[in-house]
């Protein structure tokens, strides 16, 4: 490692508001179990699930209702107890309707779960059936099937695990609260991975905004050798992959290269502790820790909630949206998803819900690019936003892939920091979609 | 931007991520600009008097009318308050020599806006300064006119006087370099108090408007090229200080060079270019026939800008060093 040098930060990226301290002080609550809830077939990347239920059969929480289809997709498991009510194309809070099983919920609450395993003697292939088994997904964004990471290909070894603590997203707190109130499940979710992949170290990486949840990791992680805190800058985009491998290693991983190529895995915290569920409790993947705030709900809470949830019911349990309410987004400011239909669900990876007020959406007329720079300057993956968005513009997708299109991972960055107020990452998104398409049709013809 | 009912009550935006913008707009950062160039104005009232108000409001004026008219032929929207347009008059006005014509200072203006700016598509397709277009216009019609300096410090009768540059240039007398940064000498209304662009230079710095690379390579560009002539024959050439605190250097190095449109965008593209200009500045000082060659330096910086955005193009994250 000697030939990286270790910054604790990445070059480049933004600072936006933090507004952590709507729900950084609320501790988690469990919401009720809705009437409804709505199970979409595909919450994770991948192959969507087969549905092995049908309209009419009773199940409990923790039943299997949809199974896995293919190496990388996952399983999907009743979050109540009731009945399917119907399997139908649905909206979900992606914005594409896809199929969804919907399932009426009982007065009763019988949960089914998996034989518990001993932290112990639990052996390195039993917890990677573990994790796919409880259809657990990777709790940062993507929702990656986590049993993929854990499974390399033979010829990549790794040696080390970085969890991801950093919430560089605003708002969100969820990661926050699950440190501070669940340490010793995320230390054992570690070892858990660690072990799982043959790994001797690991580290959790921490924005130096979080410093209480250092603090308690740190008093938790007194016996573990191995296992070390880095504290990070606070900078936006520092939970990005490629950017925490950077600050906490020095090493860069190469354009079109995963964490796994450098040798190095990265797990969420939400995943870990995941992890540690299935393991240990026998829990499928069926509660999603979630923040729900902005200045346009009138209760900001965070919140354990049952997969599936109608969003509509979330806002209601959180005292419903203020008249200033403009927005309502799935995950973080930066990178979540705007609804439109408050009838789509809460799925496993979903990190929060925003209902943000003009004001703090902060936006301004469009004018023309005054070749400013501060795209450039702020671009954490040193790519030319403001090149590669004109290009864009003007389909000229060759000299967009050459400047690196498909390199970009539509953090955002760019577009917060235009003074122009040019939407730079969405021009981009369209030319890098048209790019791979091409891509994908050269290798075919 | 779509607004659709989701909710009978609610109007809610569907736009893409992300759904958060930083509290800059080229708005704020255009009134900033004008902010930071009140102490220059400032300067030049005390030393040279009220009349140089005027003419820095006939550049305003001239400006404006000429922008909205052109964008008014044109058929787009008229954009006063973007400030754009306040910001070339001004510029201009204050890199013109005191009490000059009133008449002339309206066509510099007419040229910067038209030649300089909107030829070119408007705000942000320009190549060169605009401002620097209209002054380096006024240079060429105008000689005489524009090489006479009078005396700061409220002379009731304008009395000519040189500038530090072109009296080291045609008598090789070095001026005191504490008057240069107050700005108790000879030369444009703007230009001369060095202390009064430094505070509006730092400030624009400070917030984040202009990058801090293109006047620290101009400074750095000037000790080395002017120093290495001063380390030489100290008699005979210049001290940096003298070239940094003489002319428009400064005032060319935070306001001129710096500006948005036609500087580089990437940070080794500002390195390159505030050198260059550094060099051609000390390069035409000494050896050119013109006592002041910081416009020009610019101007000619300017024309490589295309050619070094495409050569500077950073190292994109993990790609091999």
């Amino acid at each position: 490692m000697s030939v990286y040098s270790k910054s604790n930060s990445f070059r480049g990226g933004i600072h936006p508001v933090e507004e952590k301290q709507l729900t950084e002080n609320l501790a988690f609550e469990i919401m009720p179990n809705p009437k409804n809830i709505l199970l979409p077939l595909s919450q994770h990347i991948g192959k969507p699930a087969i549905p092995i239920v049908k309209k009419g059969d009773s199940v409990k929480a923790g039943t299997l209702v949809a199974e896995q289809e293919g190496f990388i997709s996952s399983p999907i498991y009743s979050s109540v107890s009731g009945t399917v009510k119907k399997i139908s194309v649905e909206n979900n809070a992606s914005g594409f309707p896809k199929e969804a099983i919907i399932i009426e919920a009982a007065e009763s609450n019988e949960i089914e779960l998996f034989i518990p395993l001993d932290l112990d003697t639990v052996t390195s292939q039993e917890i990677r059936d573990r994790v796919k088994a409880a259809g657990i997904v990777g709790q940062g964004g993507a929702a990656f099937p986590t049993f993929v990471k854990l499974t390399p290909p033979k010829d990549k070894e790794i040696d080390f695990v970085i969890i991801n603590g950093c919430e560089c997203e605003p708002y969100l707190t969820r990661d926050y609260r699950l440190m501070l109130e669940r340490p010793k499940e995320l230390i054992e979710g570690l070892k858990l991975i660690m072990k799982s992949l043959g790994v001797a170290k690991g580290t959790i990486g921490i924005e130096d905004n979080k410093p209480e949840a250092a603090e308690i990791l740190k008093r938790n992680l007194k016996n573990e050798k191995n296992i070390s805190i880095e504290i990070l800058k606070t900078k936006y985009p520092q939970g990005a992959e490629k950017m925490l491998i950077k600050a906490v290693t020095g090493k860069e991983v190469p354009p079109g290269k995963l964490p796994l190529d450098v040798g190095i895995v990265i797990q969420n915290v939400g995943t870990a502790i995941a992890i540690f569920d299935a393991v240990v409790k026998g829990e499928p993947e069926i509660t999603a820790a979630l923040t729900v705030s902005g200045k346009g709900i009138n209760y900001p809470k965070n919140l354990i909630v049952r997969v599936g949830t109608p969003i509509s019911d979330v806002l209601d349990y959180c005292g419903g949206l203020k008249e200033n309410a403009v927005k309502v987004v799935v995950g973080g400011p930066m990178m979540g998803v705007a609804q439109y239909d408050f009838s789509a669900p809460v799925m496993k990876a979903t990190s929060g819900i925003l209902i943000l007020t003009e004001e703090e959406i902060n936006s301004h007329k469009e004018t023309p690019c005054l070749k400013c720079g501060k795209c450039i300057e702020a671009c954490p993956l040193n790519l030319m936003p403001t090149k590669l968005a004109r290009l864009s513009q003007l389909d000229k997708l060759d000299d967009a892939e050459q400047l690196g299109i498909t390199v970009c991972m539509e953090c955002g960055t760019c577009t917060f920091a235009c003074p122009a107020n040019i939407p730079l990452v969405q021009w981009i998104r369209l030319g890098k979609q048209r790019v791979l398409k091409n891509q994908k049709e050269r290798i075919s013809a | 931007m779509s607004t659709i009912t989701a909710n009978p009550v609610y109007k809610l935006e569907l736009t893409s991520s992300p759904h958060v913008h930083s509290r800059w707009s080229t708005k704020q950062a255009m009134w900033m600009v004008v902010l930071a160039l009140l102490p220059a104005l400032i300067s030049s009232v005390i030393f040279f008097g009220f009349y140089q108000l005027l003419v820095v409001s006939v550049s305003v004026a001239s400006a404006v009318v000429t922008e909205s008219l052109i964008k008014y032929i044109r058929k787009r929207e008229i954009t006063i308050t973007d400030g754009s347009g306040i910001i070339t008059g001004m510029l201009l006005g204050l890199i013109l020599p005191p009490n000059f014509n009133l008449f002339f200072t309206a066509l510099g203006s007419i040229v910067a806006i038209g030649i300089g700016k909107e030829i070119f598509g408007g705000l942000g397709y320009n190549i060169f300064n605009p401002a620097l277009v209209g002054r380096a216009f006024l240079q060429a019609a105008f000689p005489v006119q524009m090489t006479t300096w009078i005396k700061p410090n409220m002379a009731v009768d304008s009395v000519s006087t040189a500038t530090p540059l072109s009296a080291f240039k045609f008598d090789s007398i070095f001026a005191d370099i504490s008057n240069m940064f107050i700005g108790n000498i000879g030369g444009s209304l703007g230009e001369t108090s060095a202390i009064s662009i430094l505070i509006g230079g730092i400030f624009l710095i400070v917030i984040g408007v202009v990058n801090w690379r293109i006047p620290v390579s101009m400074f750095l560009g000037v000790i080395i090229f002017g120093g290495l002539f001063w380390l030489l024959n100290a008699d005979q050439y210049p001290s940096p200080v003298f070239h940094m605190l003489a002319g428009g250097f400064l005032f060319g190095a935070f306001f001129m060079a710096t500006d948005w449109v036609t500087s580089p965008l990437t940070a080794k593209g500002m390195w390159i270019f505030g050198f260059g200009i550094s060099l051609v500045v000390v390069m035409i000082r000494l050896f050119g026939g013109l006592p002041e060659g910081v416009m020009y330096a610019i101007l000619f910086m300017n024309a490589f800008v295309p050619l070094i955005n495409r050569y500077t193009r950073p190292r994109i994250f993990g790609e091999a060093k």
